[in-house]
């Protein structure tokens, strides 16, 4: 039985390196989140572990964001246009983050 | 890729002056990627406002082994999620949360691996990745339903809480969380279990509902049709945002 009106597909055989790449950034993710947990259960609580975590998961965040959604492979005006406009945010992490430290000194 | 753009442009006239594609990307990729940084605002605010309600609360000060659930100060994140499904009163902080990261990390690697089937028009490898990223989206869902069912409920011991009720204060029991009342610690901290981990849920959610458009849609042969998998990349990116904000997540509410 033949369908006329089926487009012809060509299907290309799988791309094993960038396979093989993806699932290294996998293991990469996985191994650091291991990492976490190790951390997690045999550092004291302090400044120096949160740290140690914040860095980690913008390690993971970078990875994720430029492997898996492929922004390290965008046209540079794109991935700025992403990039940029997180100083907002880290401007608010540390104005919020201040004030709330402050807040426990006020007497309402 | 799918589209190719027209680089040429005319003497005179500059790539933002319409035509071409100054971004090397098409229209609605463009805009999920803006969707996603608008959408990063949105749970940066939620985790920031933690960060500052956190810090406005007492710390518990005494060692990890003393620690009990107290009103007084925030609690350690490893003492109010330390139990695992089918393992009632055994004690294993963070497991959890563990197999549900690597459940959404592993969904985020059969996503891309499908956009990857795409690329090469292999409908079979398409339909295969999502419905392994449809079971990682469901089973992450299933999860979550679990834990938030615990967290509700609450352990076998329970504690002593101040309430104001009919105009007094009273010490009563608390076991479990409502929006008002928790055993863990401050009222604020299970608002904010529920408040993050809950939109962050239904982004999973509604996740799932799109893979499973694209799945159908593939199934059908639309994009076949199509002549490209561009829509496979498009709710991929939102699925891999869904995995990245779920990384700070577990980071700030959990480890933290």
């Amino acid at each position: 039985m033949s369908h006329s009106q089926e487009p012809q597909v060509t299907v290309l055989p799988p791309d094993k390196e960038k396979i093989k790449k993806l699932w290294t950034v996998a293991g990469i993710l996985g191994v650091l989140t291991a990492l976490e947990f190790l951390i997690a259960f045999t550092m004291p609580h302090g400044s120096l572990k949160t740290a140690i975590f914040v860095g980690m998961t913008i390690v993971k965040a970078a990875y994720i964001v430029g492997e898996f959604m492929h922004l390290r492979y965008e046209a540079k005006v794109l991935l700025w246009s992403i990039l940029i406009p997180m100083v907002f945010i880290v401007w608010m992490l540390v104005a919020f983050v201040y004030e709330g430290m402050k807040f426990s000194e006020i007497n309402f | 890729m799918a589209h190719t753009s027209a680089t040429t442009v005319s003497p005179g006239r500059s790539v933002w002056d319409g035509g071409v594609s100054p971004m090397g990307a098409s229209y609605g990729k463009l805009m999920m990627w803006f969707f996603l940084l608008s959408d990063a605002f949105t749970f940066s605010a939620l985790l920031i406002t933690y960060g500052l309600v956190r810090s406005a609360h007492d710390a518990y000060t005494g060692t990890v082994e003393a620690f009990t659930f107290s009103p007084e100060y925030w609690p350690i994140p490893e003492k109010v999620f330390e139990a695992v499904p089918f393992l009632h009163g055994i004690e294993l902080p963070l497991v959890f949360v563990g197999i549900m990261t690597f459940i959404l990390i592993m969904s985020s690697v059969t996503m891309v691996l499908a956009v990857e089937a795409g690329h090469r028009m292999d409908k079979k490898a398409v339909e295969k990745w999502m419905l392994w990223t449809l079971l990682g989206g469901i089973t992450f869902l299933a999860c979550q339903a679990w834990e938030w069912t615990h967290f509700i409920v609450g352990t076998d011991t329970p504690t002593l809480v101040k309430d104001f009720v009919n105009g007094a204060w009273v010490t009563k029991e608390v076991t479990g969380a409502t929006l008002s009342i928790n055993q863990y610690g401050p009222s604020d901290f299970a608002g904010f279990f529920f408040f993050i981990t809950g939109f962050h849920g239904f982004h999973v959610f509604s996740g799932v509902m799109f893979n499973f458009l694209i799945y159908y849609n593939t199934f059908t042969g639309v994009y076949e049709r199509r002549g490209h998998y561009e829509m496979v990349e498009k709710v991929g990116l939102y699925w891999h945002f869904v995995d990245l904000v779920w990384v700070f997540v577990f980071t700030f509410f959990y480890l933290v």
